[in-house]
Protein backbone atom coordinates (compact mmCIF):
# COMPACT_ATOMS: atom_id res chain seq x y z
CA UNK A 1 0.00 0.00 0.00
CA UNK A 2 1.24 3.46 -0.95
CA UNK A 3 1.63 5.84 1.28
CA UNK A 4 -1.22 8.45 -0.45
CA UNK A 5 -3.20 5.03 -0.13
CA UNK A 6 -2.71 4.65 3.32
CA UNK A 7 -3.03 8.37 4.17
CA UNK A 8 -6.35 8.14 2.19
CA UNK A 9 -7.67 4.70 3.61
CA UNK A 10 -7.23 7.00 7.48
CA UNK A 11 -8.82 9.74 6.20
CA UNK A 12 -11.95 7.78 5.04
CA UNK A 13 -11.85 5.70 8.26
CA UNK A 14 -11.86 8.98 9.99
CA UNK A 15 -14.48 10.25 8.36
CA UNK A 16 -16.46 7.09 8.67
CA UNK A 17 -16.09 7.20 12.51
CA UNK A 18 -17.82 10.49 12.66
CA UNK A 19 -21.06 9.03 11.91
CA UNK A 20 -22.02 6.87 15.14
CA UNK A 21 -25.12 4.84 15.79
CA UNK A 22 -27.66 7.36 18.32
CA UNK A 23 -28.73 5.46 20.91
CA UNK A 24 -31.37 2.95 20.06
CA UNK A 25 -33.63 4.14 22.45
CA UNK A 26 -33.50 7.62 21.15
CA UNK A 27 -33.93 6.67 17.90
CA UNK A 28 -36.98 4.55 18.80
CA UNK A 29 -38.58 7.22 20.62
CA UNK A 30 -38.03 9.58 17.66
CA UNK A 31 -39.60 7.15 15.61
CA UNK A 32 -42.68 7.07 17.77
CA UNK A 33 -43.24 10.98 17.09
CA UNK A 34 -46.62 10.72 15.39
CA UNK A 35 -48.02 8.37 18.16
CA UNK A 36 -47.44 10.45 20.59
CA UNK A 37 -48.77 13.33 19.27
CA UNK A 38 -51.70 11.74 18.55
CA UNK A 39 -51.79 11.01 22.34
CA UNK A 40 -51.56 14.65 23.33
CA UNK A 41 -53.70 15.74 21.04
CA UNK A 42 -56.76 13.54 22.62
CA UNK A 43 -55.44 14.60 26.09
CA UNK A 44 -56.24 18.03 25.16
CA UNK A 45 -59.55 17.49 23.71
CA UNK A 46 -60.60 15.65 26.84
CA UNK A 47 -59.06 18.56 29.08
CA UNK A 48 -61.20 20.90 27.35
CA UNK A 49 -64.34 18.70 27.66
CA UNK A 50 -63.79 17.50 31.06
CA UNK A 51 -62.82 20.19 33.79
CA UNK A 52 -61.94 17.54 35.98
CA UNK A 53 -59.10 16.27 34.41
CA UNK A 54 -57.63 19.81 33.13
CA UNK A 55 -57.88 20.93 36.90
CA UNK A 56 -56.06 17.61 37.57
CA UNK A 57 -53.75 17.86 34.70
CA UNK A 58 -52.21 21.05 35.58
CA UNK A 59 -52.17 20.38 39.39
CA UNK A 60 -50.05 17.19 38.94
CA UNK A 61 -49.58 16.41 35.07
CA UNK A 62 -46.89 13.35 35.97
CA UNK A 63 -49.64 11.68 38.34
CA UNK A 64 -52.57 12.25 36.48
CA UNK A 65 -51.01 10.61 33.51
CA UNK A 66 -49.25 7.61 35.47
CA UNK A 67 -52.50 7.23 36.95
CA UNK A 68 -53.84 6.87 33.42
CA UNK A 69 -51.50 4.42 32.53
CA UNK A 70 -49.95 6.45 30.18
CA UNK A 71 -45.49 5.89 29.85
CA UNK A 72 -43.93 9.89 30.90
CA UNK A 73 -41.66 11.03 28.49
CA UNK A 74 -40.31 14.04 27.80
CA UNK A 75 -41.97 14.93 24.45
CA UNK A 76 -45.42 13.79 26.33
CA UNK A 77 -44.80 15.94 29.19
CA UNK A 78 -43.69 18.87 27.30
CA UNK A 79 -46.03 19.49 24.53
CA UNK A 80 -48.76 18.62 26.98
CA UNK A 81 -47.45 21.58 29.15
CA UNK A 82 -47.28 23.90 26.42
CA UNK A 83 -50.66 23.23 25.07
CA UNK A 84 -52.38 23.19 28.91
CA UNK A 85 -50.93 26.58 29.25
CA UNK A 86 -52.73 27.71 26.23
CA UNK A 87 -56.76 26.41 27.73
CA UNK B 1 -42.41 -4.39 6.95
CA UNK B 2 -43.13 -4.41 3.49
CA UNK B 3 -43.62 -0.58 3.64
CA UNK B 4 -40.64 0.58 5.54
CA UNK B 5 -38.94 -1.35 2.59
CA UNK B 6 -40.78 0.88 0.48
CA UNK B 7 -39.99 3.84 2.45
CA UNK B 8 -36.51 3.25 2.80
CA UNK B 9 -35.80 3.67 -1.38
CA UNK B 10 -37.75 7.00 -1.36
CA UNK B 11 -35.76 10.05 -1.90
CA UNK B 12 -35.92 13.29 0.72
CA UNK B 13 -38.70 15.25 -1.18
CA UNK B 14 -40.80 11.52 -1.64
CA UNK B 15 -40.34 11.02 2.13
CA UNK B 16 -41.05 14.38 3.39
CA UNK B 17 -44.28 14.30 1.01
CA UNK B 18 -45.42 10.56 2.78
CA UNK B 19 -44.25 12.15 5.98
CA UNK B 20 -46.50 15.07 5.91
CA UNK B 21 -49.24 13.65 4.83
CA UNK B 22 -49.53 11.16 8.15
CA UNK B 23 -47.53 8.28 6.78
CA UNK B 24 -46.03 6.92 10.12
CA UNK B 25 -43.51 4.05 8.28
CA UNK B 26 -42.11 7.16 6.09
CA UNK B 27 -41.26 9.28 9.42
CA UNK B 28 -39.80 6.15 10.86
CA UNK B 29 -37.79 5.90 7.87
CA UNK B 30 -36.88 9.42 7.96
CA UNK B 31 -35.77 9.47 11.54
CA UNK B 32 -33.72 6.38 10.73
CA UNK B 33 -32.14 8.22 8.13
CA UNK B 34 -30.72 11.12 9.64
CA UNK B 35 -30.19 9.47 13.56
CA UNK B 36 -26.42 9.40 12.90
CA UNK B 37 -26.11 12.71 11.34
CA UNK B 38 -28.41 14.80 13.63
CA UNK B 39 -26.92 12.75 16.59
CA UNK B 40 -23.38 13.68 15.62
CA UNK B 41 -23.91 17.16 14.80
CA UNK B 42 -25.10 17.12 18.82
CA UNK B 43 -22.02 15.49 20.09
CA UNK B 44 -19.23 15.77 17.43
CA UNK B 45 -19.88 19.70 16.68
CA UNK B 46 -21.14 21.16 19.79
CA UNK B 47 -20.22 18.20 21.51
CA UNK B 48 -22.82 17.28 24.16
CA UNK B 49 -22.31 14.67 26.70
CA UNK B 50 -24.15 11.59 25.91
CA UNK B 51 -26.95 12.59 27.53
CA UNK B 52 -27.75 15.88 26.53
CA UNK B 53 -26.80 15.35 23.26
CA UNK B 54 -30.08 12.55 23.58
CA UNK B 55 -32.39 14.80 25.03
CA UNK B 56 -31.31 17.23 22.21
CA UNK B 57 -31.71 14.42 19.93
CA UNK B 58 -34.96 14.14 21.52
CA UNK B 59 -36.13 17.80 20.67
CA UNK B 60 -34.89 18.31 17.22
CA UNK B 61 -36.93 15.17 15.97
CA UNK B 62 -39.87 16.72 18.49
CA UNK B 63 -39.67 20.17 16.21
CA UNK B 64 -38.69 18.58 12.83
CA UNK B 65 -41.98 16.70 13.07
CA UNK B 66 -44.28 19.54 13.82
CA UNK B 67 -42.41 22.07 11.71
CA UNK B 68 -41.79 19.73 8.38
CA UNK B 69 -44.98 21.58 7.03
CA UNK B 70 -43.07 24.49 6.82
CA UNK B 71 -39.90 22.75 5.07
CA UNK B 72 -41.05 24.07 1.50
CA UNK B 73 -38.30 21.85 -0.50
CA UNK B 74 -38.10 18.36 0.91
CA UNK B 75 -35.32 17.65 -1.06
CA UNK B 76 -33.16 20.17 1.27
CA UNK B 77 -34.10 17.88 4.54
CA UNK B 78 -30.70 17.56 4.75
CA UNK B 79 -29.40 21.08 5.48
CA UNK B 80 -32.94 21.83 6.88
CA UNK B 81 -32.29 19.01 9.33
CA UNK B 82 -28.86 20.51 10.56
CA UNK B 83 -29.80 24.06 10.50
CA UNK B 84 -32.91 22.58 13.21
CA UNK B 85 -30.39 20.48 14.88
CA UNK B 86 -27.52 23.80 14.96
CA UNK B 87 -30.19 25.95 17.09
CA UNK B 88 -31.73 22.97 19.00
CA UNK B 89 -27.88 22.56 20.57
CA UNK B 90 -27.40 26.08 20.87
CA UNK B 91 -31.14 26.45 22.59
CA UNK B 92 -30.14 24.02 25.06
CA UNK B 93 -26.64 25.23 25.75
CA UNK B 94 -28.04 28.57 26.57
CA UNK B 95 -30.81 26.46 28.52
CA UNK B 96 -27.89 25.33 30.89
CA UNK B 97 -26.16 28.74 31.08
CA UNK B 98 -28.87 30.11 32.77
CA UNK B 99 -29.57 26.64 35.00
CA UNK B 100 -26.09 27.31 35.90
CA UNK B 101 -24.39 24.44 34.52
CA UNK B 102 -20.93 24.67 33.11
CA UNK B 103 -22.20 24.77 29.47
CA UNK B 104 -19.69 26.41 26.78
CA UNK B 105 -20.61 27.86 23.94
CA UNK B 106 -18.56 26.19 20.95
CA UNK B 107 -16.81 28.86 18.54
CA UNK B 108 -19.14 29.91 15.57
CA UNK B 109 -16.44 28.67 13.18
CA UNK B 110 -14.94 25.70 14.47
CA UNK B 111 -18.86 24.81 14.32
CA UNK B 112 -19.32 25.16 10.57
CA UNK B 113 -15.52 23.55 10.52
CA UNK B 114 -16.91 20.20 12.25
CA UNK B 115 -20.48 20.28 9.93
CA UNK B 116 -18.47 19.85 6.81
CA UNK B 117 -16.37 17.02 7.98
CA UNK B 118 -19.65 15.60 9.26
CA UNK B 119 -21.27 16.51 5.75
CA UNK B 120 -18.15 14.76 4.44
CA UNK B 121 -18.90 11.86 6.40
CA UNK B 122 -21.90 11.56 5.10
CA UNK B 123 -21.19 11.09 1.38
CA UNK B 124 -18.76 8.89 2.61
CA UNK B 125 -21.47 6.52 4.40
CA UNK B 126 -23.46 7.06 0.97
CA UNK B 127 -20.75 5.90 -0.99
CA UNK B 128 -21.09 2.66 1.27
CA UNK B 129 -24.18 1.71 -0.80
CA UNK B 130 -21.63 0.74 -3.42
CA UNK B 131 -20.31 -1.98 -1.46
CA UNK B 132 -21.24 -5.12 -0.79
CA UNK B 133 -23.44 -6.45 2.32
CA UNK B 134 -20.64 -8.03 3.79
CA UNK B 135 -18.23 -4.61 3.35
CA UNK B 136 -20.79 -2.09 4.57
CA UNK B 137 -21.59 -4.40 7.97
CA UNK B 138 -17.44 -5.29 8.47
CA UNK B 139 -16.75 -1.72 7.94
CA UNK B 140 -19.52 -0.35 10.25
CA UNK B 141 -19.60 -2.84 13.22
CA UNK B 142 -15.17 -1.80 13.03
CA UNK B 143 -15.03 1.96 12.64
CA UNK B 144 -18.45 3.05 14.03
CA UNK B 145 -19.52 0.57 16.35
CA UNK B 146 -16.17 0.26 17.93
CA UNK B 147 -16.29 -3.45 17.84
CA UNK B 148 -13.16 -5.55 18.37
CA UNK B 149 -12.42 -8.40 15.65
CA UNK B 150 -13.35 -11.27 17.99
CA UNK B 151 -16.89 -9.34 18.41
CA UNK B 152 -16.86 -8.75 14.66
CA UNK B 153 -15.65 -12.79 13.74
CA UNK B 154 -18.21 -14.28 16.23
CA UNK B 155 -21.46 -12.27 15.00
CA UNK B 156 -20.65 -12.15 11.31
CA UNK B 157 -19.07 -16.05 11.24
CA UNK B 158 -15.61 -14.89 10.08
CA UNK B 159 -12.56 -16.19 11.08
CA UNK B 160 -10.93 -13.45 13.52
CA UNK B 161 -7.21 -13.63 11.67
CA UNK B 162 -8.93 -12.39 8.40
CA UNK B 163 -10.65 -9.68 9.42
CA UNK B 164 -7.60 -7.20 9.09
CA UNK B 165 -7.46 -8.02 5.45
CA UNK B 166 -11.33 -7.74 5.12
CA UNK B 167 -11.06 -4.35 6.56
CA UNK B 168 -8.59 -2.97 4.85
CA UNK B 169 -9.87 -4.56 1.19
CA UNK B 170 -13.38 -2.93 2.11
CA UNK B 171 -11.52 0.16 3.17
CA UNK B 172 -10.50 0.33 -0.46
CA UNK B 173 -13.07 -0.07 -1.88
CA UNK B 174 -14.38 2.27 0.27
CA UNK B 175 -11.86 4.88 -0.86
CA UNK B 176 -12.79 3.76 -4.21
CA UNK B 177 -15.94 4.38 -4.33
CA UNK B 178 -16.22 7.38 -2.52
CA UNK B 179 -13.19 9.29 -4.68
CA UNK B 180 -15.12 8.36 -7.79
CA UNK B 181 -13.11 5.65 -8.83
CA UNK B 182 -15.29 2.88 -9.62
CA UNK B 183 -14.19 -0.83 -9.01
CA UNK B 184 -16.16 -4.27 -10.25
CA UNK B 185 -18.41 -4.50 -7.32
CA UNK B 186 -17.46 -7.44 -4.71
CA UNK B 187 -20.29 -10.23 -4.42
CA UNK B 188 -22.46 -10.12 -1.55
Amino acid sequence: MSDMNGSEHERVAELLSLLRPAPECAVRAAQEMPLLAATVDQLVERAQADDAFRRSLIADLEATLTAEGHELNRFTLGRLRERLADL
Amino acid sequence: MMALEAVSTLDDAALVERCRSGDGQAWRELVSRYSRYVYAICIQAFRLPREEAEDTFQDVFARAYERLDGLRDGSALRPWLAQLTRRTCIDHLRAAARGGAPAEMPDAGEVDRNLMRIDEAVAVHQAMDELSGDCREILDRFFCRDESYREISDVLGIPAGTIASRISRCLSKLRDAYLGRSEPREPS
